[in-house]
C-alpha cells in the first residue's frame, strides 16, 4: 500500500512543488540579508568591538592604573605598568591590549571603576603584519578621541541598566 | 603568662586556654576568625578600634576580644547576633571618614579594612555629610603617606615606642581632629621604620620606592633570605614580570619574628642599578671587547696558568653564597693557590689559627632576648645588625642591662644601658682592667704579655661594674662587633673578651658581619683552613697581605675595592699594580674598566640560588626570585664551568643543592658549635698608643655592593655626608675649634672633611663618618691620624 503511495507521489512531483512553493514565497517577501559592506546591521549601544581608552572632557585621561581590567581579563590580554605621576596621581605608563588574545567578553569595561577602558562599535579592523595586533596606550587613547561622542552616547543610553 | 590552663566555651565548644591569655589569642590559636585592626600579636593591647567585639555571657555589653582575659567557665559567642551587630556598627563608623579610594590605593587587595568591610560592611553608606580630609605627612624617602585613609589604630605609634625604640610617630588632637604624624615634620630615622608599612592595616602608610608600581594580587611571591646582615632575615620578594617590586618580611620566630630592617626591605633597588654588568668582557691588546662566556673563561684560564700560584690572590665578598665561595676556593685550590680570603674588613689576623670553626654568636638569636646582661665591644649593633639590636632591645625591656665599650655613644635605643667611651688604642687596656677582676689563678691562662699588662693596670670602678654585671647575670653575654673586628689589636680583644666570658660564666660571641661570613669560614674561604675547618698545610696570604704585597693576578668576587676593604687606597693600588685582574661582579664601574682585565657578570642575591649560614650557624637555602637577563649568569654556574674546563674531578654539578650537600657531608659531626678561641696565646699588642686615632665603621647602607646602589636608602638620614667628629676639648687642643673643615692626614694619604663637635667622643680619638658614595681615601679604619688646619685663603 505504502509502495503505491510513493509511486504516485513521485510521478506527480508533489515534493518538488512543495519546495518550489517556499521558494516562490521567499521570492516576493522582504529580504533578511544585507549588502555588506555597503549596508550594515544595526548595533546595540552595548556592542563590544575594538577597545578604547577615554579622557575626561578637560583632557585628563580617565585611567587610574588600578589594574582591575587586567585582573578580570579571562584571556590575559591586558598588560599594564603603572607609576606615580609627578603630581602624585596613579597613572599607567603602559596599557597594552593583545587583540589576538582578547575574546571581547567586555569584563574589562565592566570592571573599570572610572569608565576608562570601553569597547566601541568598531569591528572592522585587520592587521597585515605580525606584531601589530597589540594596541598600545596611545593607540587606544586615539580610538577613544575619535569616537568619544559615540562612546559617551552609548554609555548614556545604557545608564538606566547599570 | 602562667602555664596553668583553664576551660572556657567559645561558640558552645569547650576549649582550654592558658590563664591570663586574652580572648583573641585563644581564638587565633583555634583559627576562629575575629575581625580586628588595632590588635597585633607583637604589640601591646590598646583596644581602640573596637572591631573585635564578641558577646560574653553575663556581660551587659559586647566586649573587645583583644582586651578581655579568659576566665574559667566563661561563655563566648563570636558570631552571635549581638556580636555581629556590634562589629557591623563599628565598621560603619570606621568607613564614615575612609575615602574608599581602593582603586588607586597600594594596599588594595591586601587591605585589612577592605577585607573586613567585605564581611561586615554595609553595601551602601548612609553617611551623606562631608568626609574628613587630612593632609599627608612627609615621612622621608621610605614611607609614603595618605593620612585621610588612617583609621587611628595606632599600631605604627606603638611600633615606634615598643619595637623600634624611637617614638617617632604619635597622635595629635582628639576625636574627629586626631591625626597621626611626627609632631614636627621630619623623616623617620629608625632603621626598622619600613615595618610600619606592613603593620598599617589600611593604605595610610605605604612603601614609597614601590608606590603605585604594582597591585598586590599580580605579584609573584618567592621566599628568600636577606644577605646584608648575619641574621639572615627571612623575606618574601614580590616580583612582577621579572622585576622585584618590593620585599616584605617572612615570619620566622627564631630569626626576624615579623620584622625586617629597612636595609633588607629596600636593598632590592640596587638590583636594577644603571651600572649592571651585562656581558662578559676581556681586555685584549686593542682594549675592551665583549666576549662570549666560553672564550672569555678560556682566556682567563690561559692567562692565570701563566703565573705561579703564589702570585695569585683570590678575594671574595662574605655576602656571596656558600656554594659560590666553596666552588671558588675549590677551583683555585686545584691550581694550588692558597691566597684565598673573605675577611676584607679585618686587619689583625694573628689569632686566625685559634679561631673556632666559624665566628659563632655563642647562642641562638632567639636566646639573646633572655639575657640579663650584655657587654658589647666595638659594636654599633643597631646599624650593623638591626635585628640583633631588636632582640637586645627586647631583652632590655625585660630588665637586661647593656654596657658597651665603644669609641663614642652610638644612638642605641635600649631601655637600660650605659656606654663606656674609650679611644680605640686603649680598648685592650680597658678589657685588661675587666679581666683583672678575675681570680688571680685564672689569669695564668693568658699569655704573659697580657698578664703583665693586667698586673700594671689598676682596676677602675667601671671595669669592676662590668665584671660584676656579667658575673651576677643569670645569662650574660659578651659580643664583639664590627669595630672590634677591624681593630688593629682585634686578636687581643678577642682573647681578653673570651677570657672574661669564661671567668664570668657568660656566653662569648663574635658577631659575624655579612650574610654569609660564617659560610665563608665553613667553605674554607680563608687562607689557613680547608672546607669544614680542616687545617691547611700550606698557609696562604690573608686579605691585608695580598693588598700590601700586591699579587700579579688578582681575582675579585662580588667586591668593589673602593668600598669593601678596610683599606680602600691600598686595595685600589693593589688592583692597579696587578698585571691581571679578573672581576666577578654584578656591577661594572668606571674604575673596574681601568684596572680589570676580565669582567664576568654574575647574578645578585635575588637572581641566584644558594645557601646562607647566619651568625648562629643556621643554614638557609633559597631559590632565585627573578631570572638573570642578557649574558648575566649565576656565579655557581660560571664557577662550575670553570671547574669543568680545568678538569677538576667530580664537579659535574647538576644543581646548586648538590654542591651544598657536598659541603654538608664534609661537615658531618659538626653539630655542636663553640664560640671559644682554641687558645688565648695568639695576640697582637703592637700599637702606637700615644697618637691621635681615627675610628670609622662601615655605614649601615654601605654594607655591600647592592645596598650601596639602593637610592632610597642612600636618601635617608644614614646616607649622610662624610665628616670628622671630635670632642670640644680635643678640638681646642688641636687648635681647630673654630674651623668648619679640617685636613685629616693618615700616613701619606689625606682628605679634607667637615668638622663636627661631639662630646661623646673620648680624647685622643676622632670619629670619621664614612659614606656609601665617597671613597675613604685615608686607609685603614682605626689608625693614627693628624688633624691639620686648612690654610686660609
Amino acid at each position: 500500500m505504502s509502495m503505491l503511495k510513493n509511486i504516485i507521489r513521485s510521478f506527480t512531483l508533489s515534493e518538488l512543488l512543495k519546495g518550489m512553493r517556499l521558494t516562490g514565497r521567499r521570492l516576493v517577501s522582504k529580504k533578511t540579508t544585507i549588502r555588506y559592506p555597503e549596508e550594515k546591521t544595526p548595533q546595540s549601544p552595548r556592542f563590544r568591538g575594538l577597545h578604547a581608552l577615554r579622557r575626561y572632557p578637560n583632557g585628563e585621561e580617565r585611567c587610574i592604573g588600578c589594574k582591575l581590567c587586567e585582573a578580570v581579563c579571562p584571556a590575559l590580554a591586558i598588560t599594564i605598568d603603572s607609576e606615580e605621576r609627578e603630581d602624585g596621581s596613579r597613572r599607567t605608563t603602559r596599557f597594552d591590549i593583545d587583540l589576538f588574545k582578547c575574546v571581547f567578553c567586555g569584563f574589562c569595561e565592566e570592571a573599570c571603576p572610572v569608565d576608562a577602558v570601553v569597547e566601541t562599535r568598531i569591528f572592522e579592523y585587520s592587521f597585515f603584519e605580525r606584531g601589530t595586533h597589540i594596541m598600545t596606550k596611545d593607540m587606544l587613547l586615539e580610538v577613544g578621541r575619535k569616537n568619544e561622542d559615540q562612546i559617551a552616547a552609548d554609555r548614556q543610553a545604557d545608564v538606566a541598566y547599570r | 603568662m602562667s602555664e596553668e590552663s583553664i576551660k572556657l566555651f567559645i561558640n558552645d565548644k569547650e576549649v582550654s586556654a592558658p590563664k591570663g591569655a586574652m580572648l583573641i589569642e585563644v581564638t587565633d590559636q583555634l583559627d576562629i576568625d575575629i575581625p580586628r585592626f588595632c590588635y597585633h600579636k607583637k604589640l601591646s593591647v590598646v583596644a581602640n578600634c573596637r572591631m573585635c567585639m564578641v558577646e560574653v555571657e553575663k556581660a551587659p555589653k559586647p566586649l573587645p576580644a583583644c582586651a578581655t582575659p579568659v576566665v574559667e567557665g566563661m561563655k563566648v559567642y563570636t558570631k552571635s547576633p549581638v556580636a555581629l551587630e556590634a562589629q557591623r556598627d563599628t565598621m560603619e563608623f570606621l568607613l564614615i571618614n575612609h575615602p574608599l579610594d581602593c582603586p588607586v590605593c597600594d594596599q588594595g587587595g591586601e587591605c585589612e579594612l577592605q577585607d573586613i568591610a567585605m564581611g561586615y560592611g554595609e553595601g551602601v553608606s548612609r553617611y551623606m555629610e562631608r568626609k574628613r580630609v587630612v593632609l599627608d605627612k612627609e615621612l622621608g624617602p621610605l614611607v609614603s603617606t595618605d593620612m585621610t585613609r588612617c583609621i587611628h589604630c595606632t599600631r605604627c605609634v606603638r611600633f615606634g615606642s615598643e619595637i623600634a625604640g624611637m617614638q617617632e610617630l604619635g597622635a595629635t588632637g582628639r576625636g574627629e581632629f586626631m591625626e597621626i604624624g611626627t609632631y614636627v615634620e621630619r623623616s623617620l630615622s629608625s632603621e626598622l621604620s619600613g615595618n610600619v608599612i606592613d603593620i598599617c592595616p589600611v593604605g595610610a602608610l605605604n612603601a614609597k620606592p614601590s608606590r603605585m608600581h604594582a597591585r598586590s594580587w599580580e605579584m609573584l611571591q618567592s621566599a628568600n633570605v636577606a644577605p646584608h646582615d648575619s641574621v639572615g632575615s627571612n623575606i618574601y620578594m614580590h616580583t612582577l614580570r621579572n622585576k622585584v617590586i618590593r620585599v616584605v618580611p617572612r615570619e620566622n620566630e627564631a630569626l626576624n619574628q615579623t620584622w625586617i630592617s629597612d636595609r633588607d626591605r629596600f636593598s632590592y633597588e640596587g638590583l636594577r642599578a644603571d651600572d649592571r654588568a651585562t656581558q662578559p668582557m676581556f681586555k685584549g691588546d686593542h682594549g675592551w671587547h665583549g666576549k662570549n662566556w666560553d672564550s672569555c673563561l678560556e682566556q682567563v684560564i690561559e692567562k692565570i696558568k701563566q703565573y705561579p700560584a703564589e702570585q695569585i690572590g683570590v678575594l671574595a665578598a662574605p655576602h656571596s653564597t656558600l656554594e659560590e665561595l666553596y666552588l671558588l676556593q675549590k677551583v683555585f685550590r686545584h691550581l694550588n693557590v692558597q691566597n684565598i680570603d673573605h675577611r676584607i674588613r679585618q686587619v689583625d689576623f694573628t689569632d686566625q689559627e685559634a679561631m673556632p670553626l666559624f665566628p659563632y654568636l655563642g647562642q641562638s638569636i632567639e636566646s639573646i632576648e633572655k639575657n640579663d646582661a650584655i657587654f658589647l665591644i666595638g659594636c654599633d649593633v643597631r646599624l650593623e645588625q638591626p635585628m640583633l639590636a631588636h632582640r637586645m632591645r627586647q631583652a632590655s625591656a625585660r630588665g637586661c642591662k647593656l654596657t658597651s665599650l665603644n669609641p663614642q655613644s652610638f644612638d642605641f635605643h635600649f631601655v637600660n644601658q650605659s656606654t663606656w667611651n674609650v679611644a680605640p688604642q686603649q680598648w685592650v687596656l680597658a678589657l685588661a682592667g675587666i679581666a683583672g677582676c678575675a681570680e688571680p689563678e685564672a689569669l695564668q691562662k693568658l699569655p704573659p704579655a697580657l698578664i703583665a699588662m693586667i698586673e700594671k693596670t689598676s682596676i677602675s670602678t667601671q671595669a669592676k661594674e662590668v665584671f660584676d654585671l656579667l658575673k651576677n647575670g643569670e645569662q650574660a653575654s659578651i659580643m664583639l662587633g664590627a669595630i672590634a673586628e677591624s681593630h688593629p689589636q682585634a686578636s687581643a680583644l678577642r682573647a681578653l673578651a673570651n677570657f672574661i666570658a669564661n671567668n664570668t660564666n657568660s656566653h662569648f660571641g663574635i658577631i659575624a658581619q655579612a650574610g654569609n661570613s660564617v659560610g665563608a669560614w665553613l667553605s674554607g674561604f680563608v687562607p689557613h683552613r680547608l672546607p669544614a675547618g680542616k687545617a691547611s698545610t700550606n698557609i696562604g696570604l690573608n686579605a691585608v697581605e695580598m693588598l700590601v704585597n700586591p699579587r700579579k693576578v688578582c681575582v675579585l668576587f662580588n667586591l668593589e675595592p673602593e668600598f669593601d676593604f678596610a683599606n680602600a687606597p691600598a686595595a685600589i693600588k693593589a688592583m692597579q699594580e696587578a698585571e691581571f685582574v679578573v672581576i666577578f661582579s654584578p656591577y661594572l664601574t668606571e674604575s673596574m674598566l681601568d684596572y680589570a682585565n676580565a669582567i664576568l657578570p654574575i647574578a645578585t642575591f635575588a637572581e641566584t640560588e644558594g645557601t646562607y649560614v647566619n651568625a648562629e650557624g643556621h643554614w638557609q637555602s633559597v631559590t632565585n626570585a627573578i631570572s638573570v637577563s642578557e649574558e648575566v649568569r649565576p656565579a655557581w654556574r660560571v664557577l662550575r664551568v670553570l671547574a669543568n674546563k680545568l678538569g677538576i674531578a667530580d664537579t659535574q654539578y647538576q644543581s646548586c643543592s648538590q654542591i651544598r650537600d657536598e659541603i654538608k657531608s664534609l661537615l658531618e659531626g659538626e653539630d655542636e658549635f663553640d664560640s671559644n678561641l682554641k687558645d688565648l696565646n695568639h695576640i697582637n699588642l703592637n700599637l702606637d698608643e700615644g697618637s691621635l686615632f681615627r675610628v670609622s665603621s662601615t655605614p649601615i647602607y654601605a654594607a655591600d655592593n647592592v645596598v650601596r646602589r639602593a637610592n632610597s636608602l642612600q636618601a635617608t638620614v644614614y646616607g649622610q655626608q662624610p665628616h670628622v667628629a671630635m670632642c670640644e676639648q680635643q678640638a681646642r687642643d688641636l687648635d681647630v675649634l673654630k674651623e668648619t673643615r679640617v685636613r685629616v692626614v693618615q700616613g701619606n694619604q689625606e682628605m679634607t672633611l667637615d668638622l663636627l663637635l661631639n662630646d661623646a667622643i673620648p680624647m685622643r680619638c676622632v670619629w670619621i663618618q664614612r659614606s656609601a658614595e665617597e671613597i675613604d681615601q685615608l686607609g685603614v679604619t682605626i689608625a693614627p691620624v693628624e688633624i691639620q688646619r686648612l690654610a686660609h685663603v
